[in-house]
């Protein structure tokens, strides 16, 4: 069934069946670049009372499907769809791998009745992780503290295709100490755009600039996202400019675990 | 092959191609029907609650809107009163007394002697500074004025001159766009239009340039609309 | 064939249009038409009714089209006006020029038209020894320049008032050198008063149409300016050039897509001067054309129909969508290479002038999805734009070494255990080479990247390799 038994219920020894067992769909750049995020996310859930599972999985398939490639997207689609059949709901830290799960696969399945059928059922219980926290799991607030001022930029597809926009602010409004600026130009693309970033990089740049202009007259010290690439898309034109502002995923923040390095940062760097 | 077997030849290959892509021979009976049947009924959309209203929540609707669009608004009690009004906005506006308007027999019987302005009827070659309209009807949902052309309101003075000013019967104040529609088929017949129909709001503009907003691009740099009634 | 295009050269025109500090500059001032169409939509409850029900109307009118422009072109005979058909380009330019020549025509008035520029209408009647005066002052600004629009609505919208003001200079002729120019209001004032002599002088008047009303076989054109109307009122002749999906049933219908357009467009309840002309001048009216032409162009349209890419069909040329791209903002209008710019141009042009020419406008986009969100007529855009890029890549028409990494990638993904291996190692050696700073300032084949932006390196190990490890896992 393509299932790992690898679940934190089995670690902790719970067993509440009024648990709801969450798959976590970890994303490949939270995977490879950032485990972090996933941990803060494994904790989130679990303090709101889920039971974590982390069926063993690899990419959503959303670069293969925007650069026109079907057969690999669905390939990848019907091996995700599988791996999490026996979970109750699919959390994602990423409004944009989020958006290819809950909203692309079944348009992706369109012409297979069948293999439509499933991803529908797969779409319905897929859910970005903030909106899950606070819609479903009618999470309030968080039990964290992080002090500095912090701006939250909003990613293209959790905005537009899952309506991620006041719950992730909701949340941070209750961490400690936080403090929270809107960007003058919250909702404008960050110019990351998956393989545009690297194809028209050039442009990317141009967009990427506008935004890094945005963050820093907003005068944050961090800016968070729900999106890893909108992230290191935003992060690494502040430090390539100079710019002392950092990013992190917000779920690191609301989980209290944002004290390690920022993104892109090493602990080498002297602290600022 | 000669002109007319050319176009003909085009516009049957337009329509094959049409009905090529839709899947259609062009007679089935269900489609023709709806056509017809919406061509006929002339069904409404959705209409904006801001233009409706009673007559006195309509005219001010109306002022608001089209002083908003920066056209002046003034109100007189009867048509009787318009020259005056008229005479006074050219002389506020340090605008020369004369003006142009079209045949229309209201403005035919109005006291025009009792004002300086020398009054000239007509369609306008460019020679104007001042014209006078009577509108059709008045949009209050937008401030719009409805303007037919005939002998009665030349199109050239909605455009050619400096200034213009518009007369409307305050009866005339519908609420929106489709009020006029209704107006325009019980005045010219189902199906039928006069030459033109100009919905004009607010003065003659253009944000060409580095996109500021400049009155009296090619059309009147000025429009006052006088409500009478 | 269709006007010129460099659409091929995509990231050449990108890049020339990145480093054009002028034009940088310039872009700025276009950047509050989201403010005012977000205010417009806003101040108006039903807007977002108003966009379902234009959306409707247009997608009946489309399903009926042959029907709706039988229909029309009765109407338009009835007034005694005449329409003519014309399958693409080429044709479309023969009939009009044949037009203006019937009329002895030696300078023409035209109002702004995109399907105008899209046909090559300018260069044919200069080339038949007739001269175009563009009167919209935008269009008339970029005429001056040998320009094309750089947008749909706001064409000169890439040039400063400095711009302006030395091609006045050059191109009037009775211009004193000291004149004061400095001020947009001078600039318009100059403007007005050339233009004016030249709309008396014109034999023939050419406009677009933004509807076209089946019902009474009325030709509607939005302006804020009011040239449009002296483009058509004055001269001997009144030839309209419109394609096919212009069309629209009704009076009431033509007012449903009217309160969209304008607040999507400039953010305006509605433009000064919405102008309904039907037919020549009736035997009593004191002015207007003596003649009346409808030229109702298909050029590609009618191919669209039923296909994948109909729902396009549905723009009304607001230029909405462009006005809240980023991509289009960072670029201006001319780099997109053709016609139409923007996400409507992105997915039009590959239609209209082929894939292998246009194929790279619907690859340069990031799918943010505002031209969507905004669209009055809610066309799908980005959803399209995967389409032309599902075509490309059937077609192997995406470059090898991009399709080899996507296949690269897929390889990897489809194999979890695989994956797993490979991306912790990557993730080991990438975290080696950024230890010290945390991230990379270069990487191979991804210079694309870290030519302008640091890249995060990772934290050494993966989170699946850590959650197994942490749970002691078996499998």
């Amino acid at each position: 069934m393509g299932e790992d038994m690898n679940d934190s219920a089995h670690r902790r020894g719970a067993g509440r069946k009024s648990e709801p067992r969450v798959g976590l769909f970890v994303t490949c750049l939270v995977d490879v670049i950032r485990p972090t995020v996933g941990f803060a996310a494994v904790k989130l859930l679990e303090d709101a009372g889920c039971r974590v599972v982390v069926p063993s999985q690899t990419c959503c398939g959303q670069p293969a499907y925007n650069a026109g490639d079907r057969l690999s997207a669905k390939a990848l689609a019907r091996q995700a769809i599988g791996a999490f059949e026996g979970c109750d709901y699919v959390v994602v830290p990423s409004g944009s791998c989020g958006g290819m799960l809950a909203r692309h696969y079944p348009a992706l399945f369109a012409d297979e009745p069948e293999e439509a059928v499933k991803a529908e059922r797969f779409a319905e219980k897929t859910h970005e992780l903030t909106s899950f926290l606070v819609d479903v799991l009618g999470v309030t607030k968080v039990d964290a503290r992080f002090s500095g001022t912090v701006a939250y930029h909003d990613s293209c597809a959790g905005l537009r295709e899952l309506g991620v926009k006041a719950q992730p602010r909701r949340l941070l409004q209750s961490v400690d100490g936080l403090s929270l600026v809107e960007l003058k130009e919250a909702e404008t693309c960050c110019g990351f755009g998956g393989l545009f970033a690297v194809k028209y990089g050039e442009i990317s740049n141009a967009i990427v600039s506008r935004k890094a202009e945005d963050i820093k007259n907003a005068r944050a010290d961090t800016v968070l996202a729900g999106d890893m690439g909108c992230l290191m898309n935003m992060v690494g034109k502040l430090q390539r400019e100079g710019s002392p502002v950092r990013a992190r995923h917000v779920a690191e923040v609301l989980a209290g675990m944002a004290e390690g390095p920022s993104i892109g940062e090493s602990q080498k760097e002297p602290a600022r | 092959m000669n002109p007319r077997s050319e176009a003909t030849n085009s516009r049957e290959a337009v329509f094959a191609s049409i009905r090529r892509s839709l899947g259609v021979a062009g007679d089935e009976e269900p489609r023709r029907f709806e056509v017809e049947a919406r061509l006929t009924k002339a069904p409404v959309g959705v209409r904006p609650e801001r233009g409706q209203g009673d007559l006195a929540a309509r005219a001010a609707t109306f002022k608001a809107e089209a002083e908003r669009a920066q056209a002046s608004v003034a109100e007189v009690p009867t048509l009787a009163h318009v020259p005056g009004e008229v005479a006074r906005f050219l002389r506020d506006s340090n605008c020369p007394a004369t003006v142009r308007m079209g045949a229309d027999a209201r403005f035919a019987q109005m006291p025009w002697s009792e004002t300086p302005l020398e009054v000239a009827v007509g369609a306008s070659d460019g020679h104007d500074l001042n014209a006078l309209s009577f509108a059709f009807a008045a949009v209050a949902e937008s401030g719009t004025l409805a303007l037919v052309s005939g002998p009665d309101n030349p199109t050239t003075l909605n455009f050619l001159p400096d200034n213009h000013v518009v007369a409307v019967a305050r009866d005339d104040l519908v609420a929106d766009m489709e009020a006029v529609f209704l107006k325009l088929r019980a005045a010219y017949g189902k199906g039928a239009a006069p030459r033109t129909l100009n919905f004009i709001t607010g003065p003659s503009r253009s944000a060409d340039i580095e996109q500021t907003l400049l009155l009296g691009a090619h059309g009147p740099r000025r429009l006052h609309i006088v409500i009478a009634g | 064939m269709s006007a010129v295009s460099t659409a091929s050269r995509f990231k050449e025109n990108a890049h020339a249009a990145l480093i054009d500090a002028r034009l940088q500059g310039a872009l700025s001032f276009s950047r509050n038409f989201t403010v005012r169409r977000s205010a417009a939509a806003e101040r108006l409850p039903e807007f977002e009714a108003l966009r379902d029900s234009a959306r409707a109307i247009k997608d009946h009118t489309l399903a009926h089209l042959d029907l709706y422009l039988e229909a029309y072109e009765r109407k338009v005979r009835e007034s005694g006006g005449e329409v003519h058909y014309a399958q693409d380009a080429d044709e479309a330019r023969r009939i009009v020029v044949g037009l203006c020549r019937s009329f002895g025509a030696k300078s023409v008035a035209k109002g702004k038209s995109m399907v105008a520029e899209e046909i090559g209408l300018n260069e044919a009647l200069e080339a038949a020894g007739i001269e175009p005066v563009e009167t919209d002052l935008g269009e008339y600004a970029i005429q001056l320049r040998g320009e094309r629009p750089s947008h749909i609505i706001a064409p000169a919208i890439h040039l400063t008032k400095r711009d302006i003001e030395s091609d006045f200079r050059r191109a009037h002729r009775d211009l004193p050198p000291d004149r004061d120019l400095s001020e947009p209001e001078k600039l318009l004032a100059e403007a007005r008063a050339v233009l004016r002599a030249k709309f008396l002088a014109a034999d023939v008047g050419i406009t677009g149409a933004n509807f076209l009303v089946a019902e009474t076989g009325t030709s509607i054109i939005v302006t804020n300016e009011g040239n449009g109307d002296l483009t058509q009122i004055l001269p001997r002749a009144h030839i309209v050039v419109a394609s096919i999906e212009k069309i629209v049933p009704t009076l009431e219908d033509a007012a449903q897509l009217l309160r969209v357009l304008s607040r999507s467009a400039t953010g305006q309840d509605m433009s000064v001067y919405t102008t309904f002309s039907t037919g020549p001048r009736r035997a009593d009216d004191p002015d207007g054309p003596g003649a009346y032409h409808v030229v109702v162009i298909d050029n590609g349209r009618s191919a669209m129909l039923g296909g994948a890419f109909e729902d396009m069909l549905r723009c009304i040329r607001c230029g909405a969508c462009m006005n809240h791209c980023p991509v289009y903002q960072a670029l201006g209008g001319h780099a997109y290479g053709w016609v139409y710019p923007g996400p409507m141009g992105a997915v039009l042009t590959p239609s209209l002038i082929g894939v292998k020419e246009g194929g790279q406008l619907p690859n340069a986009s990031t799918f943010c999805g505002r031209c969507e969100e905004v669209c009055p007529v809610r066309i799908p855009l980005p959803k399209m734009m995967r389409h032309w890029r599902e075509r490309e890549f059937e077609r192997h028409l995406s470059p090898a070494p991009f399709r080899y990494g996507l296949g690269f990638w897929a390889f990897f993904a489809t194999r979890p255990a695989l994956y797993r291996f490979s991306t912790g190692l990557a993730a080991r050696a990438l975290h080696l080479m950024g230890r010290s700073k945390g991230r990379l300032s270069w990487l191979p084949l991804a210079t694309g990247w870290t030519r302008w932006r640091d890249l995060a390196a990772p934290e050494r190990t993966t989170f699946q390799s850590r959650w197994r490890a942490k749970s002691g896992a078996t499998r």
